[in-house]
């Protein structure tokens, strides 16, 4: 794995060479202006339907093990 | 029963609102040839019995094949990955609740690359998918599901999605229409995310109609999806008939050493197939281009890596058994989910933002990104369209690049500097080729890039092409009577020459 990525970064490493000062970065390609909607109510899912995925809902919440080891 | 699969989806859609086409029939006939998949094509098929249903009222389009990218509520969605196996969604995706109003059913969910990543489909935790040309090579990826299906006689169409050539590429490699439409043309909600910035769902279809009116059913504004804004109408079914007047670039460069000598041949023929259309054939400088795939595995897996944080065995799909405490789970949860070209790309992703390679790698990419849009729209001040072929070889073996990944990236060079920049590109087939080394004659795409939103003009140039080249809505016959007859042509031609 390290030897791929290593060669993944060589390949990569030749955008450093481009001189780019004072080009914009680009952060959306679609030029669009920023919108707001009404802040009304919509349908949402219910907390159930919602925790339905997950490996082990428990009490109305995602259930995990203890963050602390145990013994 | 195959007269009816001889349909396109167009065509069959035109046939039901006529009323001489039974929508039930019709609809069973594709059900009963999915049923047939022995290319690994469905991870899951509907009405099988096997995980929920997903029900139409009252079909009146072709049934379709959906990537399993897209979330089904209640119906099994894996994006190809261990780490969701199980996993049921709670909602469905826009795109795919369109196709359900549009009347469209469901036929099953393909199989694709894990979480998208993939240029051949063996980065599947499912299996690989066999290309139906030659069942020893790959379909192409990461919607190879999609592609083979729809090539090889298992749904009449198909959707799948597009991060840096992921429908383009594998409809080339089979012998198909693919179309991955402007940035923003057609809502991400539902759609698993990959790299958001560059994620578009798009068409896989026989030809080129059928991608405009499965176009017309999947794009528009979505509230769910702020990045959406749609096309401004249609896309109408195309019928320009020549090119008069239209100009077709052709990158300088083009980095036609890289590309197979059947390729760059089939290429140069359907260049001048233009000019007899009366089009034009000029070249355009895309300096940056090259730098396209550099940028890619930046930006991409950046997002990437941050979009796959989620993943952590606590939300949806699997987690890993008695794995100690939450750290612990969360790792091995990830360490047993994920395959390892997902692996790579989230330690690229997370190397390329991390404090003091920021600038060096994330920042640099953008700015590459900037460079290659300003070369596309200096390209497209004078000129109609960028043309390349789509993907620098035909269909290669299963097994074939695995072993390096760099080489498996270099495969969407021609692909993913449109993707950058946001533009649509479609991918038309243009001819055959036999492979170096032998083996039967394997499928050429072209493809055609266009200004943002101009999917339309895109639309009439690739329908004029694709009638005067005729390679056929139904590639060569294949998928009903196409693969043995293209196996035996194979094996006939090697005859003759022992």
């Amino acid at each position: 794995m390290a030897v791929e990525l290593s060669g993944i970064l060589e390949h990569v490493d030749r955008i450093a060479e481009l001189d780019l000062e004072g080009v914009e970065p680009t952060s959306h390609v679609v030029e669009l202006e920023n919108v707001l909607r009404a802040d009304e109510p919509h349908e949402r899912l219910d907390r159930e339907v919602a925790l339905a995925p997950a490996p082990d809902p428990a009490e109305g919440a995602f259930r995990v093990p203890s963050p602390q080891a145990e013994g | 029963m195959a007269d009816l699969l001889e349909l396109t989806a167009a065509e069959a859609h035109e046939a039901m609102a006529a009323g001489d086409l039974s929508p039930v029939e019709y609809t069973e006939a594709w059900a009963t040839a999915a049923a047939g998949d022995e290319l690994n094509a469905y991870l899951w098929r509907n009405g099988n019995g096997d995980g929920g249903a997903i029900a139409v009222e009252e079909p009146r389009q072709a049934p379709i094949a959906v990537k399993d990218i897209f979330c089904t509520e209640g119906v099994p969605t894996t994006a190809g990955s261990r780490i969701l196996e199980g996993y049921r969604p709670a909602y469905t995706a826009t795109s795919v609740r369109r196709l359900i109003e549009a009347g469209a059913p469901i036929l099953g969910k393909t199989n694709m690359d894990e979480f998208a990543m993939g240029s051949s489909n063996e980065n599947s935790a499912y299996g690989p998918v066999l290309n139906p040309w030659d069942r020893s090579r790959v379909p192409g990826g990461s919607s190879g599901g999609s592609a083979a299906a729809v090539a090889g006689g298992l749904a009449p169409w198909a959707i799948g999605t597009d991060t840096g050539g992921s429908i383009r590429q594998p409809a080339a490699l089979c012998g198909i229409v693919g179309l991955k439409p402007t940035y923003g043309a057609i809502s991400r909600y539902g759609m698993i995310a990959f790299a958001s910035s560059l994620d578009q769902c798009g068409p896989l279809t026989r030809d080129v109609r059928d991608a405009a009116l499965l176009l017309s059913i999947l794009q528009g504004h979505d509230p769910c999806d702020s990045t959406s804004v749609g096309l401004e109408q249609g896309p109408n079914l195309p019928d320009r008939e020549d090119l008069d007047g239209l100009r077709f670039a052709v990158p300088a460069g083009l980095a036609r050493d890289a590309i197979e000598p059947g390729v760059r041949a089939v290429f140069e023929a359907t260049l001048e197939k233009i000019e007899q259309l009366g089009g034009e054939i000029v070249e355009a400088s895309l300096p940056h281009a090259e730098h396209g795939i550099s940028a890619y595995y930046v930006i991409a897996p950046a997002e990437a890596s941050a979009n796959l944080a989620r993943y952590d065995g606590v939300r949806y799909g699997m987690r890993a058994e008695d794995s100690g405490d939450l750290i612990e789970m969360y790792e091995a949860t990830r360490d047993q989910g994920f395959g390892a070209e997902v692996k790579r790309r989230i330690m690229l992703g997370t190397y390329a933002l991390s404090s003091g390679y920021y600038d060096a790698y994330y920042g640099q990419a953008q700015k590459v990104r900037t460079k290659i849009a300003a070369d596309f729209s200096a390209a497209f001040d004078r000129f109609d369209f960028v043309v390349t072929p789509t993907s620098p070889s035909v269909a290669f073996g299963l097994g074939e690049k695995t072993d390096d990944p760099l080489a498996m990236y270099l495969n969407d060079f021609f692909t993913v500097p449109m993707s950058l920049a946001g533009i649509p590109a479609i991918s038309i087939p243009v001819g055959l080729v036999e492979p170096g080394g032998g083996g039967p004659q394997l499928p050429v795409g072209f493809q055609i890039a266009a200004p943002a939103f101009a999917e339309q003009k895109m639309l009439e140039a690739a329908y004029a092409l694709e009638q005067a080249i005729g390679f056929g809505t139904r590639p060569s016959g294949a998928p009903f009577l196409g693969i043995d007859q293209i196996r035996r042509t194979g094996s006939d031609g090697s005859d003759a020459d022992g």
